[in-house]
């Protein structure tokens, strides 16, 4: 009698270069997977936000309509809108497939570091560099914010939002998570500007990541923390982190090029991508495969700019050979 | 890719993507006209000439010929031809061109003459035709016709070879009686003017005596449908004149129906050789128009009847398939029993048949008997005057009448709730706001509005109004005078004012007992509030009305009072209920209440309620790696219900009227208020001031000169709080980040009520009619200002406490040093903040903390946190350009950025600043 041979574990960590895409437009300041993973957005220092496919690194869509800069973007559940937010105190609602301006939505008194719609979309939440999260009722016709949260006594320069609870890092160094289910805000202290905050996949934890060049998980019950992972180097710029989909990393952009993956629960840092010489700014993983989306915010040749954008994917495709880089190197 | 077929799924894509455009690019030059060129497949230039230019091929450049020139064609003698040429077809002179696609004669692939059911071939016919005109007899090409071998269409010769015979349908063997068809009925799919119905039915009569078994019979020819498109623009039906047909035409033949009845098809389908027996070519007068004499001329003009058309696109045919124009007949045949027809004697009109099952004859009841002795007059009913008879009277006269119909309004499906009762589902609670938009007048105005509404109420029926006791009294003595008068005019007129007030009555109910009305509760418009009694009435109206009683106007009256007066009360009830309807509560509600207690509140400010933990035993806690209790703090939150409703939660607090953090009043001018961080009721032990903190070395900050103090402070702690300082310690000394990213501390010992009593004092010290100028100094003056006053102050005042004595010995050395004294009595220092009652003028210098704080923490914060910026794109390249750029002139870079940064930042916290000033500053004004 024999066993069936146990499936190839599938590898956690992507370690091979899909497809570097040019997206031409400025530095990439934000690169988002869609709902699926299957789209994804690029915010570009151009003013324009991108679509582009995953699977082919065509450009789907270019939507332009900001006045500066694209921030943030995020992807509604059912792909039929997009927000996003840019430096010009605006946060625009797009229709995916017009591209045009749905909504456009001005309150803010600074410039929109972040932009999340809510699990159905009714929903959006921005947070500002002036202190505050605005949520956007995109049901209604009314042009102002459900309610302004201005608990923040800095700006707001990262959003999440889970079902019932909406998590917000500020660079007063607080971590706020607002539990609308229960009535309650909990602030959690790090001492630190927070350039990122996550929820892991679980929903029992946080991931918040600072510019003491460090990520902390913590417990989102409790705020005991978790775990630290360090040897990144996050000092001044707004960078991101997060979780890979099924929890088992924590990953994180630094500014010496690399994107850093440790193991969650032992806190070790098992690889260190090599994403080019710049910052890279932004990171995105994919919700169900181990891909990660990446953003080089800048890469020179000669006389011209180009802004690369990353994406990678675990190693069964080997399109191109990619260097493999441990913890030993 | 090779990805492409993992995650694509069921997509494909279709050629390649465009190349985004390359922004740096320069455009590509226009293509010249000139160059703009199309060509043929043959590369010679086409240009798109007209057709009198010489088509797409002509000449070159709009010249004869070719490049070379006009070269004349050889002559090529074709005498040897002669007899093969005979006739020259147009194709003849054609060349690939003008048979392509885009050409004058396209080609196209058509059926062989021989398979051929009808279609012409027109270029063929139209030679023909020309040849017919050119011929020895012009216009006859009889020789032709009858020389021409008759040709079958290979169809025909198929059918034939099947057993098929001419005349017979298509399709298998029938017995008699269902090959029994009529003709019509076939004619009829396309419509033929005149069916033979007389043959067909004595057909019918036939089938009935003569039935024989075992004998098939083909079933009856059918007319096929004809499909020909149209394609010219001439009228439904009409033909035109066919040159052809009228030149060939005999002179035996009939006269060319211009409308074809039936179709080319019938005859084409069986091939040419039928033709000849219908058409006989030549023009033969009646086409165009008939002779005098002639008296030909029943069918010129051919009435066709839309009876000929089907009206019904392919009605439904039983059976097993074989239907269509070629089916048996039998399916077609409509059913008709024409068995039914025959027996009736009369005569049926045409179109019409017997039905075949009779009507349902009506049932006809007869009139009822009438009483002998009744009389045809209608009595009315003497409608009672409901003032004037008892309750109990009424509403048995009510009732029997019936028309107290309104009950209830019917429940009807969810379409018929109106909002109040959307809300009542929901739990939601009711609109906030007056229920009328009288409410929120004055009751001068209101009473204005009342009087010029009176006029017109009064002429319309009877007086009534919001009674102001004399109008009233003057109206009552008018009415008495008029009472009799009216008394018989009433009963004269009650029959038709009657009705109106009862009508108006169950208006009244209908509109109160809605659920509108039910929802909202003490908040109707009190229209009698000046007569308290009528006032109670009208509400117990009101109230009973609410619950759907039906007499509720009479149960509310009072009894004692006259009829007159009743009558009149009943009047301004209803009339009044009527008036102010709640319907109006959801216009009410855009209306808002102005704040008419701004003086009450004019020293309070609004403060979230609770305040965070201390901060700097966060920040130890921190250091410690001790995340949990220490750096949490949970707080109340009041998410906004329609936030709640987005996300498909219930609101947690579901009464709560606020959103947000609660928020308490405090005093306005207690500068605690607006230090945002800070004031912990619980750490009252800790003030752990700033300068506190060991700083890195060459970064003192001008709080330091406090510290000594603050250290002395600490002495005195609590066991854990000195467990956190000690920690403090030493995280800040081997950290580099220890560090304040927040606004000073305000020590949390000190309690608002103090802090008011002390600004009494100083208020009262000061001058009386300004009380906010000394703090229009804490936050203006400068600190040279300050300096006078403080120690004019400092001298002036005996209760000098210890810690300030010794700061000032220690200022008592030299100017800077007293400059320093300033310094730390602008800011919020700990040591002060500990004794703070008994040390007014601190306590109002330290206002000015938040304002004076920037500038250090600006300095703090250069080297050391600063909120996360975007990195500039224009950074690395220059990093890239330049390789051998050293680390350390990266960071200068990067500190430049940073002070970039900051700036901007300080900009944002000094509007922050001017915003609390503005704050401070508008009440005192």
């Amino acid at each position: 009698m024999s066993f069936p041979q146990p499936k190839p574990e599938v590898p956690q960590l992507p370690q091979n270069l899909l497809r570097t895409i040019d997206c031409q437009q400025g530095a990439v300041r934000a690169v988002r997977f869609n709902a699926d993973g299957n789209y994804l957005l690029s915010c570009g220092s151009d003013k324009s936000l991108k679509l582009w496919s995953v699977s082919r690194g065509t450009l789907l869509k270019t939507y332009s309509g900001h006045g500066y800069e694209v921030l943030d973007a995020d992807g509604s559940y059912d792909n039929s809108q997009l927000c996003s937010c840019s430096s010009d105190k605006t946060v625009i609602l797009w229709d995916v497939a017009t591209g045009q301006v749905t909504r456009k939505l001005r309150g803010h008194a600074g410039k929109v570091n972040c932009v999340q719609f809510n699990e159905e979309a009714t929903v959006i939440l921005s947070g500002s560099i002036d202190g505050t999260v605005r949520c956007w009722d995109t049901r209604s016709r009314k042009f102002d914010p459900i309610q302004i949260l201005d608990e923040a006594q800095d700006g707001v320069s990262s959003l999440k939002v889970s079902e019932h609870e909406l998590l917000t890092g500020s660079v007063d160094g607080r971590v706020r998570r607002y539990d609308l289910r229960m009535g309650q805000l909990h602030v959690d202290f790090i001492n630190s500007p927070i350039t990122c905050v996550c929820f892991s996949a679980d929903g029992q934890c946080t991931l918040t990541s600072s510019l003491d060049s460090t990520v902390r998980l913590l417990d989102k019950s409790t705020g005991e923390m978790l775990g630290e992972y360090t040897g990144h180097k996050m000092k001044g710029y707004k960078l991101d982190c997060c979780l890979s989909s099924k929890d088992t990393h924590v990953l994180s952009c630094s500014e010496d090029g690399h994107v850093y993956c440790w193991d969650l629960v032992e806190g070790s840092l098992m690889l260190k991508l090599p994403v080019g010489k710049a910052v890279v700014q932004s990171l995105s993983f994919h919700p169900s495969e181990t891909r990660l989306l990446t953003a080089m915010e800048g890469r020179s040749g000669i006389g011209v700019r180009l802004r690369e954008m990353v994406v990678w994917l675990k190693s069964d495709m080997l399109l191109l050979p990619w260097l493999k880089y441990g913890i030993n190197e | 890719m090779a990805s492409d077929s993992d995650s694509d799924g069921g997509f494909v894509t279709f050629g390649t993507p465009l190349e985004p455009l390359e922004e740096d690019e320069p455009l590509r030059k226009p293509v010249p006209l000139h160059e703009q060129t199309v060509k043929d497949e043959k590369g010679r230039y086409q240009r798109f000439h007209g057709a009198f230019t010489g088509g797409f091929s002509a000449g070159y450049f709009n010249t004869v010929g070719t490049k070379e020139g006009w070269t004349p064609a050889t002559f090529v003698s074709s005498r040897q031809q002669k007899a093969g040429r005979q006739n020259a077809r147009p194709e003849d002179f054609m060349d690939e061109e003008d048979l392509g696609d885009h050409g004058i004669a396209p080609r196209q692939i058509t059926t062989t003459a021989d398979f051929a059911s009808g279609r012409k071939d027109v270029i063929r016919d139209k030679a023909r035709a020309i040849t017919s005109l050119s011929a020895p007899i012009p216009g006859d090409t009889v020789l032709e016709d009858l020389v021409a071998p008759a040709r079958s269409s290979m169809g025909v010769e198929l059918l034939r070879k099947m057993g098929w015979k001419d005349g017979q349908g298509v399709g298998p063997r029938v017995k008699r009686r269902l090959c029994k068809q009529r003709a019509d009925s076939a004619t009829r799919a396309f419509g033929s003017a005149s069916p033979p119905n007389g043959s067909s039915e004595s057909q019918d009569e036939e089938d009935g005596e003569f039935l024989p078994e075992n004998v098939t019979f083909a079933p009856k020819d059918v007319t096929p449908i004809d499909f020909t498109p149209k394609v010219d623009l001439h009228g439904l039906g009409y033909r035109g004149l066919n040159p052809l047909a009228a030149l060939r035409g005999g002179p035996g033949a009939g006269h060319i129906n211009l409308f074809t009845m039936d179709s080319d098809r019938t005859n084409s389908l069986f091939g040419e050789d039928r033709k000849g027996h219908r058409r006989r070519g030549g023009v033969a007068g009646q086409g165009f128009g008939v002779g005098a004499m002639e008296d030909d001329d029943e069918d010129i003009y051919h009435r066709d009847i839309m009876s000929n058309y089907d009206t019904v696109l392919g009605g439904e045919e039983p059976g097993d398939g074989l239907y269509g124009w070629t089916a048996p007949q039998q399916y077609n045949r409509t059913k008709k029993d024409h068995s039914k027809d025959a027996a009736y004697l009369g005569k049926i009109l045409e179109g019409f048949t017997l039905a075949s099952d009779k009507l349902e004859t009506k049932t006809i009841f007869p009139p009822p008997n009438l009483p002998r002795d009744f009389r045809p007059v209608h009595y009315f009913r003497p409608v009672v005057d409901l003032s004037s008879v008892s309750p109990m009277v009424a509403q048995a006269l009510q009732t029997s009448r019936g028309h107290m119909a309104q009950e209830e309004p019917s429940k009807g499906g969810r379409h018929q709730l109106d909002s109040a009762q959307r809300r009542e589902l929901l739990g939601e609670a009711t609109l906030q706001g007056p229920s009328s938009v009288f409410d929120l007048l004055k009751v001068e105005d209101r009473e204005r509005l009342s009087g010029l509404r009176r006029p017109s109420s009064d002429t319309s029926s009877g007086p009534r109004q919001p009674t102001p006791g004399e109008a009233r009294a003057a109206v009552v003595a008018a009415g008495v005078a008029a009472a009799a008068a009216r008394a018989s005019a009433q009963k004269a007129l009650s029959s038709r004012f009657a009705p109106q007030a009862e009508q108006q009555q169950q208006e009244a109910l209908s509109v109160w007992s809605g659920p509108t009305a039910q929802a909202q509760t003490g908040q109707t418009f009190k229209p009698f509030e000046r007569t308290p009694h009528k006032q109670a009435r009208y509400d117990l109206y009101i109230d009973q009305l609410k619950q759907g009683d039906r007499d509720a106007l009479e149960l509310s009256l009072d009894p004692t009072m006259t009829e007159w007066e009743r009558g009149r009360e009943r009047d301004e009830f209803v009339r009044a209920a009527l008036l102010y309807k709640p319907s109006s509560s959801s216009l009410s509600c855009r209306f808002t209440r102005g704040k008419q207690d701004d003086g009450v509140e004019a020293d309070t400010v609004e403060v979230t309620r609770d305040q965070e933990n201390d901060v700097d035993d966060k920040q130890a806690a921190v250091k410690m790696k001790m995340f949990g209790k220490l750096t949490r703090d949970t707080f109340e939150w009041h998410p906004d219900n329609l936030l709640c409703k987005r996300f498909n939660i219930p609101d947690p607090y579901p009464g709560s009227g606020f959103v947000g953090m609660p928020k308490v009043k405090r005093d306005k001018f207690s500068v605690f208020n607006f230090l945002t961080v800070s004031e912990s009721p619980t750490a009252s032990a800790s003030p752990a001031p700033q300068g506190v903190k060991p700083s890195e070395p060459g970064k003192r900050s001008r709080w330091d000169v406090s510290g000594q103090a603050g250290d002395k402070e600490r002495k005195e702690k609590d066991p854990v709080s000195e467990f956190l300082s000690v920690a403090r310690i030493e995280a800040s000394g081997s950290g580099p980040e220890a560090s304040t990213t927040d606004g000073p501390t305000t020590d949390p010992t000190v309690e608002p009520d103090t802090e008011q009593k002390d600004e009494e004092e100083e208020e009262e010290e000061e001058e009386e009619s300004r009380p906010s100028m000394d703090l229009f100094k804490a936050i203006f003056v400068s600190s040279s200002d300050e300096k006078s006053s403080s120690s004019s102050e400092g001298e002036s005042e005996e209760e000098e406490e210890e810690k300030e004595e010794g700061v000032r010995s220690k200022a008592g050395t030299g100017p800077q040093i007293s400059n320093q004294l300033n310094v730390n009595t602008t800011q919020p220092a700990p040591p002060v903040s500990a004794i703070p009652s008994q040390h007014p003028d601190v306590v109002f210098k330290t206002p000015s903390g938040p304002a004076a704080v920037p500038p250090p923490r600006d300095q703090e914060m250069e080297e050391e946190e600063f909120g996360p910026r975007l990195p500039p794109p224009s950074s690395t390249l220059t990093v890239e350009r330049r390789p051998s750029l050293t680390p350390s002139a990266k960071d200068d870079k990067h500190k430049k950025k940073c002070k970039e940064k900051h700036k901007a930042k300080k900009h944002g916290k000094n509007k922050k600043d001017k915003k609390v000033r503005g704050k401070q500053l508008n009440p005192g004004e």
